[in-house]
């Protein structure tokens, strides 16, 4: 579904990417981790093509995208809903406002029928009440469901995750989380999500692959990428306070 | 001998980024050009209003107060020293002509790249560095047709309206000092006025604040989508966009004159 193929990118004087392989099968939870500044953004704005490689190749579902004109790159972004990091809603814009964009813009549809899909979409992330406000007047965690809502309005067969539990409480974050499941279980979406967090990674995701200076240290299952011999996913493991059996283990405590 | 290369590096590169920006800033103005016929669409009619509604109305009440004494001012320096000559009757001309040929378009386009091209600049800056407008890109909405569009077609339309507003303002403000303080009837002081402007007087003032909110347009949104380093790249945007503007206005200005007048 996507392939990266000896992808490579450099800003500045930096390789952000060094000749990076993986692909993400239909129906995965894919995660990406690693620590700031490893390349996880640059590599989810490579798949939307927010940015182009320097060298190699990004295929999405077979079509290599890099060098494609606007319009069949346009056909190729309908396969995805993207949740930015700060949840990129237009300030100026209601909830539902927001949300409604994308049919406003592609469809024809009657505001009526608009009104239906986006109240569903609400409805079915806990914010319905919230419709008519304004991104300023909720919280961090509304912000990113009403980001999540739009980016799925339009159905896609793709959602990707930029930090969907950064600057948010850890009851709030585990929301975000089982959000990301249900719409795996729910809607069969493949979803690729960009973390920090590992409890929230190892709870998600279906394969995790982690990010090191431009490099792929560890691409593998929960199960196995905790038990990864890497020196660098060992210590990031630790970092998060998580044994190799998966157990969370706290400071000073077995 | 590492200094002078260096140095001649540097000014390669900035040369080489302010083309890049120029010709990035061009293909913004030339694709919103493009979408201008689906200003009035349905998906775009509310935004060209809103943008209608912020550029002029809202930026009436500063323009009212400009005008005014920029006629004031011009009606009692011109005056003072017309009247050490006996000749005060011909300050309606003087203000007339210099409000519709030049301080009409200039003082319009100083008032409206200061207030609106530096608040366009630091919304699409803010949009940027929040990830707004790559949000548009993702969603397949094009930020020049959805964003750039109506602004340009909003100052287009607002800046020659605006300047017409400012120049029947300053000659008011004119005929205000040449009655009260200079001795000049309004009767002489009107004729006087509308002796000596011509229409080609009024056409090219016009023309130019047409042109004005082009070059505002296309400044304010390009340094709005370059905006880097957060909230202090919007700062800088902002201050960016405003300098620009104004040294684009007046070069811009300078040549249209030249063209029409030489």
């Amino acid at each position: 579904m996507i392939r990266f193929e000896n992808v490579t990118k450099q800003l500045g004087q930096k390789t952000v990417l060094d000749g990076i392989d993986f692909e993400v099968g239909e129906g995965e939870t894919f995660v990406i981790v690693g620590l700031s500044g490893a390349g996880k953004s640059v590599t989810l704005k490579h798949m939307i093509r927010l940015m182009a490689p320097d060298d190699g190749k990004v295929l999405i579902d077979g079509e290599e995208i890099s060098e494609m004109d606007r319009a069949d790159l346009r056909h190729v972004r309908e396969k995805f809903g993207v949740l930015f990091q700060s949840a990129a809603l237009l300030q100026w814009m209601s909830v539902f406002d927001n949300v409604a964009l994308p049919l406003r813009e592609h469809t024809e549809a009657a505001e009526d029928e608009i009104r239906e899909r986006v109240m569903e979409k609400l409805e079915m992330l806990g914010l319905d009440d919230a419709a008519e406000k304004f991104p300023v007047d909720i919280s961090g965690g509304m912000q990113k469901r009403a980001g999540l809502a739009r980016a799925i309005i339009m159905d896609p067969k793709i959602v990707l995750y930029d930090e969907p539990t950064s600057g948010l409480d850890p009851v709030t974050s585990r929301r975000i989380d089982g959000l990301i499941v249900n719409m795996r279980e729910q809607l069969g979406i493949t979803s690729v999500v960009v973390t920090h967090d590992l409890h929230s990674a190892l709870a998600i995701g279906s394969r995790i692959m982690m990010l090191h200076e431009g490099r792929i240290v560890e691409n593998a299952p929960p199960e196995g990428f905790i038990k990864s011999k890497d020196p660098t996913v060992q210590s990031f493991l630790e970092s998060q306070y998580i044994t190799k059996k998966g157990k969370w283990e706290g400071m000073g405590h077995e | 001998m590492r200094y002078p290369v260096h140095s001649a590096q540097r000014v390669g590169g900035r040369v080489i980024q302010l083309l890049h920006d120029t010709g990035h800033g061009m293909f913004m103005l030339f694709e919103a050009i493009w979408f201008v016929q689906f200003a009035f669409g349905k998906r775009s009619r509310l935004e060209t209003a809103t943008q209608m509604y912020t550029t002029g109305i809202k930026s009436l009440a500063v323009i009212t107060v400009v005008a005014l004494f920029t006629g004031m001012i011009l009606a009692l320096q011109t005056g003072l020293e017309l009247r050490r000559y006996g000749q005060e009757v011909y300050i309606g001309s003087a203000v007339a002509v210099s409000m519709i040929r030049e301080m009409g378009p200039f003082m319009t386009g100083l008032i409206i790249a200061a207030s609106v091209g530096s608040a366009i600049a630091a919304q699409l800056g803010t949009m940027t560095v929040s990830e707004e407008i790559a949000a548009l890109e993702v969603m397949s909405i094009n930020p020049n047709r959805f964003l750039v569009m109506p602004r340009l077609v909003a100052l287009c339309v607002m800046m020659p309206v605006l300047t017409v507003y400012t120049n029947i303002l300053g000659i008011m403000g004119g005929a205000v000092v040449g009655t009260t303080q200079l001795g000049v009837s309004v009767t002489s002081y009107m004729d006087n006025a509308t002796e000596f402007a011509t229409n080609k007087d009024l056409y090219v003032g016009l023309f130019k604040a047409f042109v004005f909110g082009i070059i505002i347009t296309t400044v304010a949104c390009h340094q709005g989508f370059m905006t880097t380093e957060g909230a202090v790249g919007v700062g800088k945007a902002t201050r960016r966009s405003v300098i620009i503007s104004f040294l684009v206005i007046l070069i811009v200005g300078y040549m249209i004159t030249r063209m029409f007048y030489l």
